[in-house]
């Protein structure tokens, strides 16, 4: 466990110093802020529209900020994790191979699922900070509006388990080569399709269908942003982060035997 | 301290390192001399755990260097002949990071990596990046990190490469005040006088086969040892010495 810490400190030090996780955080809360101000700014345009029709104030009622602010923009965000995640996971392992610090890190006494776990912590602090800082959004909601706090609380689990889900798949690509920019594509070509691997399960059958709608993340991310908190889910999110933690490692380890 | 069996490494079909065998007792000094592309660092990465040998065996402080991996990289130090530094650390920073992933006790951490800064001659510099020393200063900090943990085995490959001649022998300095006691070395290198100032033994490879193993003094008795290493790493004599050690075997065996 020690080993872990030192690592994820180590890493997560290193993510701090290059200037690529300020650009990452800088775009992340900037896009994430331009998302929060224009759904806002519909949902007062729909608001006062209903407000001045006759027997507007029925449909006022269906008007929520949770479907109509916060869903959306965490549907946003979701997407821009897809691309900047990568560009934070691609030098895990690709960097430490170029540097030649991998040789350090692989003939010290630790173990290879010491090294990947403790990059994978290091990286998902770096990951749960920036996400924390959009709470911003979140508390605005709550200090002028009414927003139902437990639906809000479930969309920023669903935010998180998805980022830490997107990391260990980068880190899977990270392990792979020592070329950063091969990681980074690898990494976000990975994230699309595990986005849009759905889309043919309506015309695909039942069974395959099915299948492929468990295995796409949205689905499951979709249900905790509306607040639907199933097992299904959270079976998903940690089956799909321990078995690309689990792939990772045996990637690393392959050196001692391929 | 360090007994090599029949170590091989394949690449594909290349063979790197075929099938070599030598020792070092504990406390000696073992110069590992060869051309570039011999297999002086593909045998460095095996022995230090980084590769796995494709076959043959070695032992390290007795533990085995494939199943009890483990215990091996924790009796060594490795410099590998790209110093591996972040440069994003500070020295000091960096010391007490590889201090505490070599397994140094909590409380000793500092102190280690003050022992490692002293003798290795950081103190001027503890405090700034690694990305802005010189190429002499980055070395002393490969050297630093890989001896913060008091290994009993030191394995230097090639740690004088590349450096301008005041630090080559700045650097040797701080190698032979490294050497003294029990501590086991293997220094790889082709520098010759390298070998001959710092070594008790030299073993010589060439393209992956073990062309000599012997005491330092034997060797330059009646030759130096620029003439021994020629001789050795010609492909003549290569053969001849297979074909007479063959023979011996024969001899021994009959």
């Amino acid at each position: 466990m020690r080993n872990v810490l030192t690592i994820a400190g180590r890493e997560l030090r290193s993510i701090f110093v290059s200037p690529i996780a300020y650009v990452v955080m800088t775009g992340f809360l900037l896009l994430g802020g331009w998302f929060f101000f224009n759904l806002l700014a519909r949902f007062n345009l729909l608001v006062s529209m209903y407000s001045s029709f006759q027997g507007g104030a029925e449909a006022m009622q269906r008007l929520n900020v949770n479907e109509f602010v916060l869903a959306p923009l965490f549907h946003n965000l979701s997407v821009v994790l897809v691309i900047l995640v990568p560009m934070i996971t691609m030098r895990g392992f690709a960097e430490e191979k170029r540097a030649g610090t991998y040789e350090l890190l692989l003939t010290s006494p630790v173990a290879t699922w010491e090294i990947v776990l403790g990059k994978f912590v290091g990286m998902i602090a770096f990951i749960t900070v920036m996400i924390g800082l959009t709470s911003i959004y979140g508390l605005i909601l709550w200090a002028y509006g009414n927003p139902e706090v437990g639906i809000m609380l479930s969309g920023y689990a669903g935010l998180l388990l998805l980022a830490i889900t997107f990391v260990t798949i980068g880190l899977f690509a990270s392990s792979l080569t020592e070329n950063q920019i091969i990681a980074a594509v690898t990494g976000l070509v990975m994230l699309l399709l595990l986005f849009v691997i759905a889309w043919p399960a309506d015309s695909a059958g039942k069974t395959i269908g099915d299948v492929l709608r468990y295995v796409s993340v949205t689905e499951h991310f979709a249900d905790l942003v509306k607040g639907v908190i199933d097992s299904k889910s959270l079976v998903y999110f940690a089956t799909m982060i321990a078995g690309w933690l689990f792939l990772t490692q045996r990637s690393v380890e392959s050196i001692r035997w391929r | 301290m360090i007994e090599v069996h029949e170590l091989t490494k394949r690449y594909g079909d290349r063979e790197a390192v075929k099938g070599i065998s030598f020792s070092a007792a504990r406390g000696q000094v073992l110069g590992f001399l060869g051309p570039n592309g011999a297999g002086k660092t593909t045998t460095m990465r095996m022995l230090t755990g980084f590769l796995p040998p494709s076959s043959g065996t070695a032992r390290i402080a007795g533990f085995d260097i494939f199943t009890q991996s483990h215990e091996v990289r924790r009796r060594i130090g490795y410099l590998p002949e790209n110093p591996p530094l972040y440069p994003d650390m500070t020295v000091r920073a960096y010391l007490t990071f590889v201090a505490k992933l070599k397994g140094v006790e909590r409380g000793r951490v500092k102190s280690a990596c003050e022992a490692a800064i002293e003798r290795t001659g950081l103190g001027d510099v503890s405090g700034r990046l690694l990305a802005h020393l010189s190429k002499g200063y980055k070395q002393r900090a490969g050297l630093a990190q890989a001896l913060i943990h008091e290994p009993e085995v030191l394995v230097l490959d090639e740690p004088t490469i590349g450096l301008d001649p005041r630090q080559i022998i700045e650097i040797r300095q701080l190698i032979k005040g490294l050497v003294s006691g029990d501590r086991t070395v293997i220094l790889s290198t082709h520098i010759l006088p390298e070998v001959a100032q710092v070594c008790d033994k030299v073993v010589i490879i060439n393209s992956g086969r073990i062309a000599c193993e012997d005491s330092i003094e034997n060797l330059t008795r009646d030759a130096t040892l620029e003439e021994v290493f020629l001789r050795h790493i010609s492909a003549d004599a290569a053969a001849e010495e297979r074909a007479a050690h063959a023979l011996a075997e024969a001899e021994a065996r009959v």
